[in-house]
C-alpha cells in the first residue's frame, strides 16, 4: 500500500510545475486558490500564470493569494487588490474595457474575416462549374453548330 | 497580373521582417522595454507602512517620513546585479542634491548595511522591506525600480531597470521640472 502510494506521489509530480504545501482549511478554497492561480499572471514574466512560474514574485503573489482567501475575501476584491498593484496585466481573463476591446473582439472579427473569404470562394467556384455546363451559344453558333454535325454525319 | 500575385508572400515577408527588425532596433537602443509594466501606482499616493530603518534599525520609519518634498524612491538590494550597476550613478545624484530613499528590498539587513558603508550610501534613509510587503503594495516586481514623488505625496513615475545618464536626461529630468514648477504654483496660489 504505503509502496503504491509512493509510486503514484512520482507519477503527480510532473504534473505541477511548481510545488508548495499550502494548507487550506476548506476544500472550496483549494479550489479557488487552484482557479486563481491559473488565471493570475506573473508581473516579472511575459507569459506565465502564477502557477506555472518559479520566480520570487510569483511565490510572493500566491502566498498572498492564500493569505487573502483565508480571510475570506470574495474573488472580487482579490482581483481588485491584484489590479490594484499590478494592473490589468495579471489579469488572464481582463475586463472588457476600452483598452481590452480589441483583445476580445479580435477573435470573433477574424472567424468573420475568415468564414467570408471561404464563402467567397466556392461561391465563385461554384459559378465557374455552373458557366461551364450551361451551353451558351448564341443562335448563329447553335446553327453553325448544327450544321457542323450534319456534315459530319454526312460523311 | 497573376504572376504579380507570386510576390505577395515575398513582400508580406519583407513587411513583418522589417517591422521586427525595427522593434529590436529600438530594444538594442533601450527605447522600448517589452518587461515594462504600466504601473498601477502612477497617480496614486504611496502606500503606507511602518518598517525598520536599516541605518538604525530599533527605529521605525513610516510614510509620512518620506512624503512632503519632491524626491526619488529606489528600490534595491544586494543580491540584484544591475544595482551594483547603478548605485555609483545614485550616488553622483544624491552629490546634486536630489533626494532619494530607498528601500532595500527582500534583503539580508546585514549585507545590505555593509553594501552602503563600502560603496557610499546615497540614500537620505532606507527602508527595510525584509518580507517584500511594502513592495507587493507598491507594484515591485523586481529590483532595481526607481519611482518619482512629488510633494503632495503621488507617485508620478515608475521606472523599471537600472538608473543612468541617459535614462535620468530622457525620463527624469523633464518630470522632476514640471514637478518644481508645480509645486511653485501651488505654493504662490
Amino acid at each position: 500500500m504505503r509502496a503504491l502510494l509512493f509510486v503514484l506521489c512520482w507519477w503527480l509530480l510532473p504534473a505541477h510545475a511548481v510545488i508548495e504545501t499550502y494548507q487550506f482549511a476548506d476544500p472550496s478554497l483549494r479550489e479557488r486558490y487552484n482557479q486563481f492561480v491559473e488565471e493570475l499572471r506573473c508581473p516579472k514574466c511575459q507569459n506565465q500564470n502564477l502557477s506555472g512560474s518559479n520566480s520570487e514574485i510569483s511565490a510572493d503573489l500566491r502566498r498572498e493569494l492564500h493569505r487573502l482567501l483565508h480571510e475570506g475575501k470574495s474573488d472580487t476584491e482579490i482581483v481588485d487588490y491584484m489590479v490594484a498593484r499590478y494592473g490589468e496585466f495579471v489579469l488572464y481573463k481582463p475586463p472588457l474595457n476600452k483598452q481590452t476591446f480589441l483583445l476580445w473582439i479580435a477573435p470573433g472579427v477574424l472567424l468573420i474575416i475568415g468564414i467570408a473569404v471561404v464563402l467567397v470562394i466556392t461561391v465563385k467556384q461554384r459559378q465557374k462549374k455552373a458557366e461551364l455546363k450551361q451551353d451558351n451559344l448564341s443562335p448563329e453558333e447553335q446553327k453553325a453548330l448544327k450544321q457542323l454535325l450534319k456534315e459530319s454525319a454526312d460523311d | 497580373m497573376a504572376r504579380l500575385k507570386l510576390f505577395i508572400p515575398f513582400a508580406l515577408f519583407i513587411i513583418i521582417g522589417g517591422f521586427f527588425y525595427i522593434m529590436m532596433d529600438r530594444i538594442n537602443e533601450g527605447e522600448y522595454h517589452p518587461q515594462a509594466l504600466p504601473s498601477a501606482l502612477v497617480n496614486k499616493s504611496f502606500p503606507a507602512f511602518k518598517l525598520p530603518k536599516l541605518e538604525q534599525l530599533e527605529d521605525t520609519v513610516t510614510a509620512a517620513d518620506m512624503l512632503g518634498d519632491i524626491a526619488l524612491v529606489n528600490v534595491w538590494a544586494t543580491w540584484c546585479p544591475s544595482c551594483h550597476e547603478e548605485h555609483q550613478y545614485l550616488n553622483q545624484l544624491a552629490q546634486q542634491g536630489v533626494r532619494i530613499f530607498g528601500i532595500n528590498y527582500k534583503d539580508d539587513v546585514f549585507k545590505a548595511q555593509g553594501w552602503l558603508k563600502q560603496r557610499g550610501n546615497p540614500y537620505l534613509f532606507n527602508v527595510v522591506d525584509k518580507q517584500g510587503k511594502l513592495g507587493l503594495d507598491m507594484g515591485v516586481t523586481g529590483a532595481p525600480e526607481t519611482y518619482v514623488i512629488d510633494h503632495r505625496g503621488f507617485v508620478r513615475l515608475r521606472f523599471q531597470g537600472p538608473l543612468n545618464e541617459r535614462v535620468w536626461q530622457d525620463k527624469f529630468v523633464p518630470l522632476l521640472e514640471q514637478l518644481r514648477s508645480e509645486k511653485q504654483q501651488e505654493g504662490t496660489s
